[in-house]
Formats: C-alpha cells, structure tokens, sequence
C-alpha cells in the first residue's frame, strides 16, 4: 500500500511539473464548454427583422413589441414601402421582414381574423424555416393573450410539448457529449502515453527489476487520472450548471457513479493500448484516431446513430462513449434512475472487463 | 555458491537470427567485482537483460545468488539491484524524490540503508533538490547507482556505469565500487573502456557475443607474450605500413601516439627492426619494451 501510494505521489509529480500538459488537462474541458456553449451554437438568436407597418394601430404596436421583448428578433428598422423592404434585404443585413397590413387591428377586432406577411431570406432554408417557427409562436401567443375569442382557421391544431427541453437548447445535448470526449481523450491518451513514456525513457526496465508487481504499476499510473478526470467532471458540471442554467435533473451520485465506470473503461483502453506500443507517437496516435474519431462519430452526440447503416449501428455499439453519452443524458436532463440504465451500465461494465482481462494477459513481464 | 553463473547462455535477435550472444559461460563468485569488457556491440547489454530476468535466453541457463533466472524470476528481482546502461530515473523528479521513490518501491526507506550510500549519497546532497534531468552526467551516475543500491542487493548489476562520464568522475565512481565490494556486495560490471578492466577483480574479455578469455587483470596482461615494443617516428602511416610488411614482426597497430609492436620470436631484440626501418629511410625513430595493457591483450585476442 505504501508502495502504491508512494508510486500515486510521483504520478503526481509527473503531472503538475509538466505546466503545458497541465493546462491541456483542465484548459481543455473549460475552453470545450464555452466554445460549444456559446460559439457553436445552432440556435438562431438576435436575427435581425425590418418592419412595415401599414396599420399604425394598438395591436400592430403590441405584437411588434412581443417580437422585439423575445431573445429571437431584434427590430432592425422600420420602413414604409416595400421597395424599401428589397433594398435592405439586398444589403444582407435582414433576415426576415414582417408586413402588418393597414386595419389589423379592426380586422382582428371585428372580424377575429386577420393576415400577416412575412418575407423571408431563404439562402439558408432552415434558418428561414425557424424564423418562421418563431414568429408563428410569438403570433401565436400574441393571440391566445389579447384576443382569446380569436378562432384559429384550421380545426386541427397541433398542441406540441418539448419534453426535458422546452426551449429547444443545445446545452442538454453537448454537455454529456462533451464530458465523454473529455474523458475519453484524458483516460485514454495520458495513461497511455504515461506508461509508454516509462518505456521510451527506459524507467520500465528498473520498475520491471523491482519487486514491485508489475500490474501494480500499472495500476498505480492509472489512479492519478481517475483523479484528475473526475476534477474534470467536477469543472463540467459547474460551468454547465453555473454558466449555461443547465440544471442536473437527476442524481448527482449517480451521475458521478457512472462518470467513474466510465473513467475506469476509459483507463482500461489507455492500458491496453500502453501494453501493445512501444513509442508515445503511437500510443498518441491510436488514441486519437482510434478512440477520438469513434468516440465523435458514434456516440451519437453529433450525429444521429438511428440515420445511420446498420452495419455503423452495430459498430457503434462497442463504443463505449455511446453508452455514456446515454447515461448522461439520462440522469442529467431527463432525471432517470439506475433502473432505467442497468443495460447501459451492464455493456460498459462489459467492455471494461474484457479489455482488462486482454490488457493483463498481455503486459509483458519482461522486456521483449 | 555462486552469486552469478551463467552457462552456454544464448540470445538470438529477429527474424533475421541474428546472434546477439553466443553460448557465454562464466561466474561471479561472493563479494566479486567482475567486469565484462568489450566494445559496443558485443552483447554486454543483452548479458545483463538475461541475468535481471528482462529478457528469456534461447539457449543455456543461468542463475542470480543461485536462483534460476527463469523459474525464480520473483525473489530474484528483490535481490539484485541493476543500473541500465541508458539513465533511466525520472528527471523531472528531484534527486531526493527519486530516491525516496526507488527505496520505498523496493519497501525500504533512505534511513534504513543509508549506511550503503553514504559515501555517494554525500557528493549528491548539496543538490538534492533539483531535478535529475539537470544534473551533470556523472552525478546522474551517481544518483543512479544510489537508487540501486537503497535496498541492500545481494548482487549488483551495472551496465556501463562511466560511459559518458568524465575522466574523474569515472575514477571516483570505480572507487565506490570497490567499497561497496568490502561490504560483500558482489558486483557485475560492464565496460568499453579498457583501462577501467584493470580495476576488476576479474575481467571477461568479449567481442561479437563470444568470450575471448576470462581470467584476473593480471593473468591476462602476464599470458602476454614479453616481446611488446612502443615505436615512434615520424609519418606514423607509412611507418605502421613498413613495420607490418617487416618479416619479423606478428603484428603492428597504432596506439594513441605510438605504435605497438609484437615481434615474431620471444626474447628478440629490436635492433633488427630498428635496423630493418632505417634502411627504409625513417630516421629519428624511438623504440621502447613495454607491459602490455589489457588493450594490448584484447586487441591481440581479436586477431
């Protein structure tokens, strides 16, 4: 025990003198999350929309400012006439431009019916198509609130629930795909490359010559990440809590439980590949291509695995990080129990076992 | 009992069956400082990674303090203390972490056998905070044979400890070894440099994986024919071409400044070559007897 703990601290070492590898470490996960959080977002915000308001009455005035008090739109100008509509969506700066025509008001006083034009720029078609969306439930809205007798025209009309995300975010999707990159990326390529480096420097030879056990060893380089991922863990949840609003629906044992049967599936696969490398570009390399690419395409986070061939579907299904991303989600915004995830803990599980039990059989005892 | 004995060992290499030792036998008695001795190459390494159980010899056997280096692999590597030929601590870890690390990996600590590394252990002190990477390459040494040495081994192995190592630090080290020796560690030792074999106990001189002859320092200088003579001259080339075609002589080569001749017959005397040479118009030509090195004996056993 002395032994292991001993061998833990110079782990320690390893990992806070090396500053450069130190900032990769926890700069990673913190720069992911912003940069996923608040740069590449597919949620359309601030569009610039020009009115035309041929009206001039209360109801044109009061549905203009529910466009304008929404995250969605920001009113751009005002103009009367639509050449002038044309000459600004030329400029390119306009994306949507709403025509409220003369009598709105009366119309929807007198007749509880009224029209709306709304000119949209189409180059890019789904976000012209959201655009509409959003100003069909602000509409919408604007209706059931001032003019509750109002029928709609269509006798059937849809009543949609986004469930666990009603506001349609893209943070309940990339957080758990991002904290099962980040673990992946940290367990798997630091183990290896850490235990490879013992061998390229030459220090396994000493280790081996030791009555220390050889899976000891490794056993003891793999704890200090386990650590250290689960501080990353730790930053993730506090920035996505803190900084997107993004509230942890389930249990936050659980969700650390599962982090940790990851973590270990994770450490496992950076043994394995140690055991069969001998360089660290090697080991750095099969940890990127072989774990990273995998872990991006299949683990459903960024494309769809139900879209994919069958054959991918299969493959996608020894990825460990699909399971994770599952279990995330699941305790993290849709507030599940264990019960509801023994299948996705028993796989991981699973793949842990058999890639341990190859990593041991494996480890060489000797040098060649 | 023996504290290291190797028999008809073997290492092939690749695919290619290159034989990187071949069929060496020799033993280390109790409290022996045993040197091998031979250039790059020779299989001294390969020797080593055997005898710590690092590598599985393809052929003959061997045993550490008179445990099997294949079925007892376990006791044997908490008994030997081994010090590779490239440095292999941790350099980003400070002189006193290292060894902190290495003692309590081998389940000892510094104080309780720092009577083995005092000796050393006082040259490193006033550094014992910086980090090992920084260090010169004969404190590295050092620090390398102390971290071998924390947990009291019954044999010492050390693959080419003053390589890279300057000429004083390289006298200091040799007179650790023999220190360490009086406290009854037996010590395998490996080196290019000749001049240090002359510091052994006992000396295997090897070349291309095989022994050439193992014995004491001195036996081998003394099975030295006595008929070793230094020559000097100008145009050391044309000279060392001349003196080889001289009938009388076995064999010429250069030697640092000189040129050593072994002449044909025992008890000639140079007179003739002199003579021989100066009918050859080289003049200003200076010949001297002397003891042969174990250079001297190893460069005529590769012949």
């Amino acid at each position: 025990m002395k032994q292991f703990l001993s061998f833990v601290r110079k782990e320690f070492y390893h990992v806070l003198r090396d500053r450069k590898t130190l900032f990769i470490l926890f700069g990673m996960p913190v720069v992911q999350i912003l940069i996923f959080g608040f740069a590449l977002s597919n949620e359309v915000k601030n569009s610039k929309l020009l009115v035309f308001n041929q009206a001039q009455d209360e109801a044109s005035a009061k549905l203009i400012n529910e466009l304008e008090v929404s995250n969605y739109f920001e009113i751009e100008k005002v103009v009367g006439s639509y050449s002038e509509i044309h000459q600004t969506f030329k400029q390119g700066d306009i994306r949507l431009a709403l025509v409220i025509p003369a009598n709105f008001g009366s119309d929807l006083a007198h007749q509880n019916k009224a029209s709306l034009q709304l000119i949209n720029d189409a180059s890019d078609p789904n976000t012209a198509t959201t655009l509409n969306n959003y100003v069909n439930i602000i509409v919408q809205d604007f209706l059931a609130q001032n003019y509750p007798s109002a029928k709609s025209p269509i006798a059937i009309l849809p009543q949609t629930r986004m469930l666990y995300n009603p506001q349609l975010q893209g943070a309940p999707n990339f957080v758990p795909g991002v904290m099962a990159m980040i673990l992946m990326l940290i367990c798997v390529m630091m183990t290896a490359v850490s235990i490879v480096r013992e061998k390229e420097n030459g220090t396994m030879e000493v280790l081996l010559v030791s009555p220390f056990k050889p899976i000891l060893v490794i056993l003891s380089k793999a704890f200090p990440y386990l650590l250290l991922s689960l501080v990353n863990v730790t930053s993730i949840l506090l920035l996505s809590v803190y900084l997107l609003d993004l509230p942890i629906q389930g249990n936050i044992f659980m969700l650390y439980a599962v982090s940790t049967l990851f973590i270990i599936t994770c450490l496992s696969i950076g043994i394995l590949i140690s055991v069969l490398t001998n360089s660290q570009q090697v080991a750095m390399l099969i940890s990127l291509m072989g774990m990273m690419l995998p872990a991006l395409l299949f683990s459903g986070f960024m494309f769809p695995i139900e879209n994919m061939p069958l054959p991918l579907q299969v493959i996608s299904n020894i990825v460990p990080s699909k399971w994770y991303y599952i279990m995330v989600k699941g305790i993290m915004i849709k507030g599940l129990g264990i019960s509801s995830l023994l299948k996705e803990t028993g796989v991981l599980v699973f793949i842990t076992t058999v890639v341990l039990i190859i990593s041991i059989k494996k480890f060489k005892i000797r040098l060649a | 009992m023996f504290a290291v004995e190797a028999k008809e060992l073997s290492k092939v290499y690749g695919k290619e069956k290159t034989i990187a030792v071949d069929a060496v036998s020799f033993s280390v008695k109790q409290g022996e400082l045993f040197g091998l001795i031979g250039p790059d190459g020779a299989g001294k390494s390969s020797i080593f990674r055997m005898l710590t159980t690092l590598l599985l010899p393809d052929g003959g056997e061997a045993s550490v303090a008179g445990l099997d280096i294949i079925k007892d692999y376990k006791e044997i590597r908490k008994r030997l203390g081994y010090m590779p030929g490239k440095f292999s601590l941790y350099a980003d870890l400070t002189v006193e972490e290292n060894l902190n690390f290495f003692a309590t990996v081998f389940g000892t600590t510094i104080e309780e056998n720092y009577h083995l590394i005092k000796d050393i252990y006082v040259q490193l002190e006033p550094f014992k905070n910086r980090r090992a990477g920084k260090l010169s390459g004969g404190m590295k040494q050092k620090l390398a044979l102390c971290c071998a040495l924390i947990h009291k081994p019954e044999v010492l192995f050390l693959d080419e400890p003053t390589t890279g190592v300057d000429p004083v630090s390289r006298k200091e080290f040799w007179e650790m070894l023999k220190r360490l020796k009086l406290q009854g560690i037996s010590i395998l030792v490996s080196t290019p440099y000749m001049d240090e074999a002359a510091l052994c106990d006992k000396i295997a001189l090897i070349q291309g994986g095989k022994i050439l002859s193992i014995d004491t320092p001195s036996a081998i200088v003394e099975a030295f024919p006595s008929n070793l003579f230094a020559l000097k001259g100008p145009s050391m080339y044309t000279l060392l071409q001349a003196t080889n075609n001289c009938p009388m002589v076995e064999h010429a080569y250069a030697f640092g400044e000189y040129a050593h001749v072994i002449l044909r017959e025992k008890e000639q005397s140079p007179d003739a070559l002199l003579a021989y040479l100066v009918e050859k118009d080289f003049t200003a030509l200076e010949i001297k007897r002397i003891v042969p090195s174990i250079e001297d004996c190893f460069i005529r056993l590769l012949r």
